[in-house]
């Protein structure tokens, strides 16, 4: 169940690995839809933590494209009814996630990551 | 039955049938779900705001439950794979991670508004292996950073666990100070044996200016001390009192003798209308 809300807080933490360490690149995915209940209070508290870059390039490579380029001033319903469906309806359930630095592979079974590290992985 | 982090790892452990175990045995879940709310409480969350919390040790997602329900959006990591595919069988509404604690978090800084641990960080306290980074400190070390990191400022991070002794209470407050967290350790009933819970209470920010909250005392002067069933037994020796009933009435007796009588024993008195009754007073 990796959701874009928590891929986007996700970075990579290998020994070591420090910068350019974020967004994890996704690899060989398979998404599902599953509807969640939208809470408008808790989007707008979220927003303003989001890597607004990284989110929308994450989506598109998950197939979706609903989202601007460029985070909007104004916060409309239809707009935070968008978000909602990136950040919390996409589940990756299958596939894997690949720091761009280290390209260390964290694989996704299940909709579960494994984020073990071997030990001299460890920082 | 010595405790469970002294048998094996936590992801060697929690195998299949513990995971199911765990997770169904009614008794658990009433500790674990007490537990929740005290740690939500200690929490200390803005109210009526919907916040991205992480459960540390989510297991089977039975507190994550508690924060669905309170209306808490929550990400879970665990390192039993066991637990997680039943959290997964159980659908629960949070992300969940097969990560180890002890090798740190991956997590953006400032990423959540809070995190709680339901009896896990003394999983942190036993070497697996003799590699450095599998020492307690070097992992305790590792944990408290990068979640100093991972937690907004302000916030707080609750933690209940059961130490072994005090000098590993000692260990896991020296290392979150290191790491940059104030706080301390809220005790709620310390003078319950069964009751006593431990809680590692800790902020991120806040100038110094927050409190540690004060732990739960018992109710009334002597609350825990009596026995769980005791009331009940008093009822019920208050309802014998006085009507106590003879065991050697009328009926055993008759049993009795038509026992003697198919053995074929001699001279056993015939019954009558008097058999059982009391004599008369003699005087």
């Amino acid at each position: 169940m990796v959701r874009l809300i928590t891929h986007n807080l996700l970075a990579c933490h290998a020994k070591g690995c420090t910068s350019n360490n974020f967004p994890l690149q996704f690899k060989d995915i398979q998404v599902e839809l599953r509807e969640a209940e939208f809470n408008s209070d808790f989007l707008r508290g979220f927003l303003p933590r989001i890597e607004w870059a990284a989110l929308v390039d994450a989506s598109r490579q998950l197939g979706d494209t609903s989202l601007p380029a460029e985070q909007p001033e104004m916060l409309d319903d239809d707009f935070l009814q968008k978000l909602h469906h990136v950040l919390l309806e996409i589940h990756v359930e299958e596939g894997a996630m690949i720091c761009p630095n280290c390209h260390h592979v964290y694989p996704i079974s299940n909709g579960i990551p494994n984020m073990l590290l071997a030990e001299h992985e460890i920082g | 039955m010595s405790r469970p982090e002294f048998q094996a790892p936590p992801e060697i452990y929690y195998g299949d049938a513990e995971a199911k175990k765990y997770t169904n045995n009614s008794r658990i879940q009433q500790i674990q779900a007490d537990m929740t709310y005290r740690a939500l409480e200690l929490l200390n969350l803005p109210p009526d705001q919907p916040a991205l919390l992480l459960d540390i040790g989510c297991g089977s997602g039975l507190s994550g439950e508690i924060l669905d329900e309170q209306g808490h959006v929550w990400v879970g990591v665990d390192v039993a794979p066991s637990m997680l595919e039943v959290a997964l069988e159980r659908e629960v509404e949070g992300d969940l991670f097969l990560q180890d604690i002890g090798q740190g978090f991956g997590f953006r800084p400032g990423s959540f508004d809070g995190a709680i641990s339901i009896s896990v960080i003394q999983w942190l306290l036993n070497a697996e292996t003799s590699h450095p980074t599998s020492s307690p400190p070097h992992r305790l070390q590792r944990f408290f950073t990068t979640l100093h990191a991972a937690l907004r400022n302000p916030s707080r991070a609750v933690f209940q666990f059961y130490p072994t002794s005090d000098d590993q209470v000692q260990l896991i407050t020296s290392m979150a100070q290191k790491a940059g967290f104030g706080g301390g350790i809220v005790v709620d009933y310390p003078n319950s044996n069964k009751a006593r819970k431990v809680f590692l209470c800790l902020f991120v920010g806040g100038g110094g200016g927050q409190q540690v909250p004060k732990g739960l005392e018992a109710e009334g002067a002597d609350g825990e001390e009596h026995a769980k069933f005791e009331k009940a037994r008093e009822r019920l020796r208050k309802k014998m009192d006085g009507k106590r009933k003879n065991i050697k009435d009328k009926e055993w007796i008759l049993k009795k003798k038509d026992l003697y009588r198919r053995r074929g024993k001699e001279g056993v008195p015939n019954d009558s209308k008097y058999t059982g009754r009391k004599r008369r007073a003699a005087f």
